[in-house]
């Protein structure tokens, strides 16, 4: 197990320096870094002598390797615009984001499970029937599209939930803001999180129907049967564990892409997190930020990858495979 | 009263464009402690056959007419809750392959007390006596290491033991096993046959063993079933089935033997295949690779004939060599 956890820690390293070059190569081809922050009046010779003495010159790889000393110390630059470290801006918008997807998650995770598994073990139901219907629909339907629809049905035809910001949030410990602990924040978090699941929840529920009714299938399966045992210690303990085996795997991945997706919602929704800040950035060419965006994003999404992989390897008593196989025949 | 007794069971496959039939008239009968084998071609039904005795055909199969009287109750007529009380219980299974039987995610442990659970009210720390002692009496070694481990950390025969020991950890008077060895390594399946065998004698447990090997149902078992295209074509003492059998169909499977073949030549199968259900011949299925057919066995189906301790359903049944 540890050599598991070292392996993945030294995979997960890997996929951040990965990351930060393509951040900071980025760098270059987004405009003169000069000109956002003189401003035209400066003489060109000026120019030079300030490009000399921030180090604008030198070779691609000093200039990496200078880039992430800071960046491991968390300095990141600072933000053109708001003028401040870049990682701090970045920071005060993380609570947002983060309790949008989790929301989103949520809302995944509690109706992708019973809803597949219902329908693998009751396929002809027309229940089962609508759902994989709807889930059709649901996929082919884009983002914003649903997003734009849930505001005008919900808030502004029959008004029942706000369309707009986080509402009223309270501070926790550390500076984190939260809107799940408010009654107002709570009610801001319902549209923007269905929102945001609208793909990703009919997927889940093809891909837990799919690897249910597979495993419904096995010989495994087939012999709990035969031993005799309750139909749901079958469902619910042999068949659903195996189910969501390869489901964990392509959630921790999902998470990253529901991240990519916040840009979208928190557009929309006015939601003030790090996808919104980010096009922000981009209208501004504020490339510290835009860096700092992409390197905490990666972080995050490495962050999440590696936590699955460690459940998955809890979960599946195969991946303890540091033990010689038995063979005693 | 028989243990078990099957009485013209009929099996469809109720498929999209027609019902296939898998079974036609199917009648067996075992006794307490009684060991029978069932052979046949692959496609001949054995395994429907098994698996239809605890209502556990797969999709979309179901019995459509006979009964299954067993311990004096027709198991046909079961309800479902009553029916998941005979099995592990009463009749349990050793399926094909344990590399797939045992399920990867659970404890050995967890596999073999569930059995438990499920039929007796029963503390857990009894049933995990109760599993460990089952695992010594299959013959696994460190018996109580064995509980905690996952499949994955077992060899192939190991876990057919272990598959073994889950059918036999509730005492059930009959256990069906379908083809229990033909996964496994050729060595292996010896020490396996031997278990099942000194098992059964031990406790007195009624065996249906399925198998595609003649040589095998003659160590193992007192009477043995020969099945082709979904019927039993000959049934009787395994003996009398291995030294006079009657019909042209278990004379070709002996034929097919390594044994009854000179070194280095071909082996002698029967000629043609098995027909699939949707093409099953009129009269007598066996017809167009029987080497005996008349003109009778394209359009009758022969009925069957007591001949000694043997039945069987052939318009030609006649002795080897006559
Ligand atoms: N689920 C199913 N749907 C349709 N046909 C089936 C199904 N299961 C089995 N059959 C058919 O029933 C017939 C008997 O199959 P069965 O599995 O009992 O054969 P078997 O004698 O056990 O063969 P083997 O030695 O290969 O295991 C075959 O023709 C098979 O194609
Ligand atoms: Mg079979």
């Amino acid at each position: 197990m540890l050599a598991f956890f070292v392996r993945r820690l030294v995979q997960a390293a890997l996929v951040m320096l990965i990351i930060s070059v393509i951040a900071f190569s980025i760098q270059d081809n987004l405009g003169d870094p000069l000109r956002e922050m003189v401003g035209q009046s400066v003489s060109e010779a000026e120019r030079q002598a300030l490009r000399e003495e921030m180090g604008l010159n030198d070779p691609f790889l000093i200039q990496y390797w200078r880039f992430l000393k800071k960046a491991v110390q968390g300095d990141l630059g600072t933000s053109y615009f708001f003028k401040r470290p870049a990682v701090d801006v970045i920071l005060d918008k993380l609570p947002a984001t983060l309790e949008l997807v989790f929301g989103a998650s949520l809302i995944i995770i509690l109706f992708s499970v019973p809803i597949g598994v219902f329908a693998a073990i009751y396929p002809k139901h027309w229940f089962s029937k609508l759902a994989m219907g709807v889930s059709i629909v649901g996929i082919s339907i884009p983002v914003f599209l649903t997003a734009i629809l849930s505001i005008y049905i919900f808030s502004v035809e029959l008004n029942w939930l706000p369309s707009f910001g986080r509402g009223e949030t309270v501070e926790i410990f550390g500076g984190w803001t939260t809107g799940f602990l408010t009654r107002d924040g709570l009610v801001h978090l319902i549209l923007p999180c269905i929102a945001l699941s609208s793909i990703m929840l009919p997927l889940f529920i093809r891909l837990i129907r799919a690897e249910m009714l597979e495993v419904l299938e096995s010989e495994y399966v087939k012999f709990a049967w035969a031993k005799g045992l309750s139909p749901n210690r079958v469902w619910f303990l042999h068949a659903l564990k195996n189910t969501l085996l390869p489901v964990i795997t392509v959630g921790g991945v999902q998470i990253g892409t529901l991240i990519a997706y916040t840009i979208l919602t928190e557009t929309v929704f006015q939601w003030p997190g790090m996808g919104f800040l980010f096009l922000e950035a981009v209208n501004r060419v504020d490339t510290p930020l835009i860096i700092a965006y992409l390197i905490v994003v990666g972080l995050i999404f490495v962050i999440t990858n590696t936590v699955v992989d460690l459940i998955y390897g809890l979960v599946n008593p195969m991946v303890k495979l540091a033990r010689p196989q038995g063979g005693d025949d | 009263m028989s243990l078990l007794e099957v009485k013209n069971l009929e099996v469809r496959f109720a498929m999209r464009k027609e019902e296939l039939v898998a079974l036609r008239d199917v009648s067996f009968k075992v006794e307490k402690g009684e060991r029978l084998g069932i052979v046949g071609e692959s496609g001949a039904g054995k395994s429907v056959a098994a698996f239809s005795i605890l209502n556990l055909i797969s999709k979309p199969g179901y019995i459509s007419a006979g009964e299954i009287i067993f311990e004096g109750q027709d198991l046909t007529k079961l309800s479902p809750q009553q029916m998941s009380q005979i099995r592990g219980n009463r009749i349990s299974m050793v399926f094909q392959d344990p590399m797939m039987t045992l399920n990867p995610v659970l404890t050995i442990g967890t596999q073999m007390t569930e059995a438990l659970h499920a039929h007796q009210d029963i503390s857990k720390e009894d049933a995990k006596q109760r599993a460990i002692e089952t695992l010594a009496q299959v013959h696994i070694p460190s018996a109580a290491t064995r509980f905690d481990q996952y499949p994955h950390e077992l060899s192939g025969g190991m876990r057919q033991r272990v598959v073994i020991a889950i059918a036999l950890i509730t005492k059930p008077p009959l256990i069906i096993a379908d083809e229990p060895t033909t996964a496994l390594d050729v060595t292996i399946q010896a020490e396996i046959m031997d278990l099942m065998m000194e098992l059964c004698r031990t406790s007195e447990v009624g065996l249906i063993l399925i198998t595609h090997d003649l040589g095998v149902i003659s160590q193992m078992t007192q009477r043995a079933i020969v099945m082709y295209a979904g019927r039993i074509v000959e049934e009787g003492d395994t003996k009398d089935i291995i030294n006079d059998a009657y019909h042209p169909y278990t004379h070709g499977l002996m034929d097919a033997l390594p044994q009854k073949t000179t070194p280095g030549q071909r082996l002698n199968q029967i000629k043609g295949v098995m027909p699939a259900l949707s093409s099953i011949p009129d009269g007598c299925a066996f017809n167009p690779r029987c080497p005996l057919v008349a003109d009778i066995c394209r359009t009758t189906i022969p009925d069957y004939s007591n001949i000694g301790s043997t039945r069987v359903a052939c318009h030609k049944a006649a002795p080897r060599g006559s």
